[in-house]
């Protein structure tokens, strides 16, 4: 067990995993001897060889269309997206090839691959280097979509990820990269399974789920809230395909009240899909709506104003704000505020 | 496994239709044997600008070619020299298979008329370039394919009903794809060349090739010649795709990918003239073959109707990526004599005179007047590959009968190789409510 950055605990699993399984092949761009633009596969390349860390052309299609060629051939590819945006040009590939491949060739053919994705903003880039575009792979069957919130997930949901036989769209929150905790290099057959969630604060007055880098924003919010006497628990989802119901369910239960944030846009994401399940299952339970704190349905703006668009913690406090009833209810409809909560 | 067999020897050839054909080599001098007057017209433009750069060393994209449209054979070193072991039973057999492969086509087409098919993509006039190509593989290579290629699937050994169950609606593939060494077709246009890619770099890296170095390709090391006997080291890959797939990014990025990494594969573009209503022109101001050039791999443009010619230059891009020496990009160029597929209203878009020009060059006609002139194919066995299609299809028109539609829980089935616990409820949930009509269902029955 040591202190490491989240950047370092992807870098310590990827090594593990390249340990473990000679079928393991690293593709991305400047993965090699630059390490990634993130030092993600730092010496890695030089610790492995060129060919187990390989540096690819600039086609996000190819890299993964070559990459399921690998997996054809029986590799275990994990293909590094330099930027969330960058991942659009392999749109096809990720959703027309990989997620299908298993159910079009009858079960035949398995595509163990692994799509490390650098997600969300607050990092003050370039437009396409700050995009949350995990609602379309949610959407799309046969894909397994995590997002990790800690270095020590970040260490054994990447492990546990390259080991599934199943595609994994990995997401590594960008404004993380660089924060420490402990990571400890643990069995993968006593880990929590990559698609259960985690209950990483017990409250009891409202349930606030999350993933990701909104996980920390999420504790702030709810040790702010603890000196207005309300006690919020934290849910990191983990996986967001599929995700952990029942233990979403069992809390809501308890608390009667759930708030969904994430950074995504509001329409057709993740948080409408959990809200919808809330409201099936916990029907008798709510005392409230469901209250979702997202991104605007906007496309992320420039740095300079990106304040106005990630969900902060006071934004999560105004969302258990209304989850308690304390303000009026905001369903960003046409509809008045006031009507939903009266 | 790698083989290092002769290629002019072990492939498939020996096992089914049992001919040889003649080859081109990249640059081969084979142009001087093509009648004058074959001009792609598609290819005029392309032409023109080619010849206004002498400098290039006054490329001819003319197709090379060894049996021209009367069957008059050609001898052409360049090509004839990956043909020694076809014997005249070998060119018999490359005959058959091109009947059986027609016969499977058009009957298929009459099963899409009659109800059976959802849907079919005729592949007639392009029995040379698939037959000749397919021939040249060896069972340890891997074919990625495009929905045409049902005279390939033949020669991979694929029974013809199995082909059909997709078209059917009755399954989402019809073969095991490691058995025969064939992927299931793809319908995304050119998605496919960049698994052969993949799939042959996967074949580098089991071997000794790999690892050349942290800013070097992945399969770097060099033969020391490109002719037959130059060693080989892996099986390889081919992808097969068409006119239109050229202009598909991932058919650059492929061959971009292929080429720096010198992958074990082959680019078998069949250019049959049309995409669906889009000539040709309207993919590429030059011939296709001259996209290779811009990859830095060989290119290769064949007459796709001559299935001696398509016979020798795959086997020769086949070696040639087994040896080490990195990809191809082969261009037969041929004619779909049919729709794009039975959906499909050619009239509308093209003119009745193409079709009567290009029955001229038909494939297989070409081939038994060679056949003829060499004395062995007579009304005997003319009539006796006939019958030999006629039973292959016969069989499949049984076996598409008996294809039964699939149970409705097979929708939920593979769509993840690991336990998923949301979509295993969804089944049992679809489940129960298909069980709530059991009670009407009985008593229906039983009124």
């Amino acid at each position: 067990m040591s202190d490491m950055t989240l950047g370092q605990g992807l870098n310590t699993g990827l090594r593990q995993s390249l340990a473990d399984d000679d079928k393991v092949v690293l593709l991305g761009e400047d993965i090699g001897s630059l390490g990634g633009v993130f030092r993600v596969t730092d010496k890695l390349q030089s610790e492995f060889g060129p060919h187990r860390v390989i540096d690819t052309p600039l086609a996000e299609s190819g890299i993964l269309g070559t990459a399921i060629g690998m997996a054809w051939r029986g590799f275990r590819p994990v293909v590094e997206i330099q930027f969330d945006g960058f991942v659009q040009p392999a749109w096809d590939q990720i959703v027309n090839q990989v997620a299908k491949m298993h159910a079009r060739t009858v079960g035949r053919v398995t595509m163990p691959i692994t799509v490390r994705i650098p997600v969300a903003g607050g990092i003050g880039a370039a437009e396409h280097h700050s995009e949350s575009p995990e609602a379309y792979f949610v959407h799309t069957a046969g894909l397994r979509v995590v997002s990790v919130s800690n270095p020590q997930d970040a260490c054994t949901v990447l492990r546990q990820s390259i080991a599934s036989d199943d595609p994994v769209i990995f997401f590594e929150p960008k404004r993380l990269y660089h924060v420490k905790g402990p990571v400890e290099v643990e069995p993968l057959e006593s880990a929590l399974p990559m698609s259960r969630a985690r209950v990483v604060r017990p409250g009891h007055d409202v349930t606030v789920v999350t993933w990701g880098s909104h996980v920390a924003g999420a504790l702030d919010a709810a040790e702010a809230m603890k000196d207005d006497g309300v006690s919020v628990e934290v849910v990191d989802l983990r996986s967001l395909s599929p995700w952990d119901s029942e233990t979403v369910v069992e809390s809501v239960r308890r608390t009667g009240r759930v708030v969904v944030v994430h950074e995504g846009p509001r329409q057709g994401g993740v948080g409408a899909d959990i809200c919808s399940v809330v409201t099936e299952r916990c029907f008798a339970d709510l005392a409230m709506p469901p209250v979702r704190v997202t991104g605007h349905d906007v496309p992320y703006p420039p740095a300079k104003v990106e304040g106005h668009y990630v969900p902060d913690m006071d934004r999560v406090c105004y969302g258990i704000d209304q989850a308690l009833g304390r303000v009026p209810f905001e369903t960003f409809t046409p509809a008045t505020s006031t009507e939903v909560a009266a | 496994m790698p083989s290092t067999t002769d290629p002019r020897t072990k492939d498939d050839l020996s096992q089914a239709g049992e001919s040889a054909s003649s080859a081109d080599t990249a640059h081969g001098g084979a142009r001087d044997h093509v009648p004058a007057g074959w001009v792609q017209r598609d290819t005029e433009n392309g032409a023109r600008h080619l010849d206004a750069t002498p400098d290039d060393g006054g490329v001819d994209h003319t197709p090379v070619r060894l049996i021209d449209p009367d069957g008059t054979r050609h001898e052409v070193p360049e090509l004839d020299r990956w043909l020694d072991d076809v014997d005249d039973a070998a060119m018999l057999g490359l005959y058959t298979d091109m009947v059986a492969a027609r016969r499977i086509d058009t009957e298929a087409t009459a099963l899409q008329r009659q109800g059976q098919l959802g849907l079919w993509p005729p592949m007639l006039g392009q029995e040379a370039a698939q037959i000749g190509s397919s021939r040249a593989l060896r069972e340890d290579d891997f074919v990625f394919s495009s929905y045409r290629e049902q005279g390939v699937a033949y020669v991979r050994g694929i029974a013809p009903t199995d082909l059909l169950r997709v078209w059917r609606g009755a399954a989402p593939s019809g073969w095991d794809p490691y058995e025969y060494r064939m992927a299931p077709m793809q319908v995304i246009i050119g998605a496919q060349t960049l698994h052969a890619v993949g799939y042959a770099v996967g074949l580098l890296l089991e071997t000794a090739t790999a690892g050349s170095g942290a800013h070097g390709g992945i399969g770097v090391s060099r033969p020391d010649s490109d002719g037959p006997d130059a060693p080989e080291r892996t099986s390889a890959t081919i992808s097969y795709f068409g006119d239109g797939a050229t202009s598909q990014g991932d058919v650059h990025e492929a061959m971009t990918f292929a080429s720096t990494w010198s992958a074990p594969t082959v680019f078998f573009c069949q250019n049959n003239q049309w995409a669906i209503s889009e000539p040709v022109d309207l993919q590429s101001k030059v011939p296709l073959v001259e996209r290779a050039r811009g990859y830095g791999m060989p290119g290769v443009r064949v007459d796709g109707n001559d299935v001696l010619a398509v016979l020798a230059v795959t086997r020769e891009a086949l070696h040639r990526a087994r040896a080490g020496l990195g990809p191809t990009f082969i261009e037969a160029v041929t004619y779909r004599m049919g729709p794009h597929t039975t959906a499909d209203d050619p009239t509308r878009y093209r003119d009745r005179s193409d079709l009567e020009e290009w029955s001229g060059r038909d494939p297989i006609a070409r081939l038994a007047a060679h056949l003829r002139d060499r004395g062995v194919l007579d009304d005997d066995a003319e009539a006796a590959a006939q019958q030999t299609a006629d039973e292959v299809a016969a069989t499949m028109r049984a076996g598409v009968y008996a294809v039964a539609d699939p149970d409705w829980s097979t929708v939920f089935d593979h769509v993840y190789a690991e336990p998923h616990a949301v979509l295993d409820a969804e089944r049992d949930a679809y489940g129960r409510y298909l069980a709530g009509f059991a009670d009407n269902d009985t008593q229906e029955a039983a009124r």
